[in-house]
């Protein structure tokens, strides 16, 4: 396993680059929005990983109010962590695309507005995790991620009763996109799936040696205490 | 089912005698929106057309703010003298004790609306175009909203640091859809243009999957060590 990593991490700086040198000289240039629109190949890759991450949050949540495993629980951390700082990447990107093309930095429309929540529900989460005794962090932020999830259709259909403003999304969606851009877009979400796996993968190791270090003062310091 | 019943109930009379004879919360919170009450007022200053639009919204934020106080001295009420791990061992079902708390909750915040509505009306101008009626479900099913999460959020704050300040952290991003349910309902109660159904249905349906949420989660939360 350890091998793997920095093969990944070559990998991933291969890849990152190569759909960057895709994104901003091989996709061919929007005919109204000109080259602004190329901030969607960031924009969109971001958003889906990051509402990958919040999901892979949920299942570890769950997995660990069943079995109670401290592997899951780390996961769990970690992918909130990562799938906030890429949220803030879609939140920041958005606006610098929506100024020049819509006129105005942001609206409240359904899928900012149900981003924006995401992120609020889920720095919630991580202020609760900072300031809860180790203890019974696990647990508590394992309730509050299931209740986030259970917001979400929610705040869904409350936001829904309004217009919507934000284009259709490109898969799935009514919008058609040109096959050469959505080369480009699966390009730079696979690098971006790669480096955040990659981030997670790096915190994830961290935080498991972080529980030990702690384990291993506590039992000096009890030793200390029996001596 | 029945020691279910008389636990609950004894919980809940104890919680109101509590409050009864100390008014902590109750007058905290009543000074507490009608200073919000007045410095909208000030800071806005608008006509009965505006009002209409904008106190919905005003009304609301002035209850879920006021709201925090009683939510947040609801646990922390039974840290003193550790009734808290009493109710740990205590073989009676942790959901009672839950129920019993978000009813309390429930009848402080309702007094704290019967008193304040009537302020906010007179102090605004306000009087309802649409079906003034549905006002009250939108205040019953609003309320029990903020309640249940807000109980339920207060018994995990009370175990985190300066868990005064994080109830809020936690409940406000959770409780955006009903604030938004209750305070758009409110504004088409009030300005008659169209129907409150949705907003009804949706806030419904936030407290019926939310309190099955807390009911099913509550022993996972008071047992947390």
């Amino acid at each position: 396993m350890k091998r793997a990593f920095p093969i990944l991490a070559v990998l991933t700086a291969l890849l990152l680059a190569y759909a960057f040198y895709e994104a901003i000289w091989v996709a061919p240039m929007e005919r109204t929005m000109g080259d602004v629109q190329r901030i969607f190949y960031y924009h969109v890759p971001s958003a889906w990983t990051a509402f990958l991450l919040f999901f892979v949050n949920l299942v570890a949540s769950v997995v660990y109010l069943i079995r109670k495993s401290a592997k899951a629980d780390a996961i769990a951390l970690v992918s909130a962590e990562v799938g906030v700082v890429f949220c803030t990447v879609v939140l920041v990107t958005g606006p610098i695309w929506a100024r020049p093309v819509w006129g105005i930095w942001w609206t409240w429309d359904l899928r900012l507005t149900l981003t924006l929540v995401l992120w609020l529900i889920y720095v919630s989460y991580l202020v609760l995790r900072r300031f809860s005794d180790s203890s019974q962090t696990p647990k508590l932020a394992a309730v509050l991620a299931i209740f986030g999830a259970l917001d979400v259709p929610l705040v869904y259909f409350s936001i829904w009763f309004f217009r919507t403003q934000h284009p259709q999304p490109v898969i799935g969606g009514g919008g058609s996109i040109d096959p050469r851009m959505l080369h480009v877009l699966l390009i730079n979400w696979l690098a971006f799936s790669c480096f955040a796996l990659l981030v997670c993968w790096w915190r994830y190791r961290l935080e498991m040696l972080q529980r030990e270090a702690d384990e291993l003062e506590s039992l000096e310091s009890l030793r200390g205490v029996v001596q | 089912m029945s020691s279910l019943r008389s636990i609950t109930l004894a919980t809940l009379t104890k919680d109101i005698r509590l409050e009864w004879r100390s008014r902590d919360a109750i007058n905290s919170m009543l000074f507490f929106s009608l200073l919000v009450v007045v410095i909208f007022s000030f800071s806005f200053d608008p006509n009965a057309e505006e009002s209409r639009e904008i106190a919905g919204g005003l009304i609301w934020v002035a209850f879920l703010f006021a709201a925090v106080v009683a939510l947040n001295q609801t646990w922390a009420r039974e840290l003193r003298n550790q009734v808290l791990d009493a109710y740990r061992v205590s073989p009676a079902p942790a959901n009672s004790l839950f129920i019993a708390k978000a009813l309390g909750n429930f009848i402080l915040v309702t007094v704290l609306e019967a008193v304040m509505a009537p302020l906010f009306m007179i102090f605004y101008n306000l009087r309802a175009l649409g079906p003034a009626w549905q006002l009250i479900p939108v205040a019953i099913l609003g309320t029990w909203a903020l309640v249940v999460n807000g109980t339920f959020f207060a018994a995990m704050s009370v175990r985190t640091r300066s868990r005064e300040i994080m109830l809020p952290l936690l409940l406000f991003p959770i409780s955006i859809p009903a604030v938004q349910s209750m305070v758009e309902a409110t504004r088409i109660i009030l300005s008659g243009d169209g129907s409150a159904r949705f907003w009804i249905v949706l806030l419904l349906t936030y407290d019926v999957v939310f309190t099955t949420a807390c009911l099913a989660l509550f022993e996972t939360i008071l047992q947390a060590e």
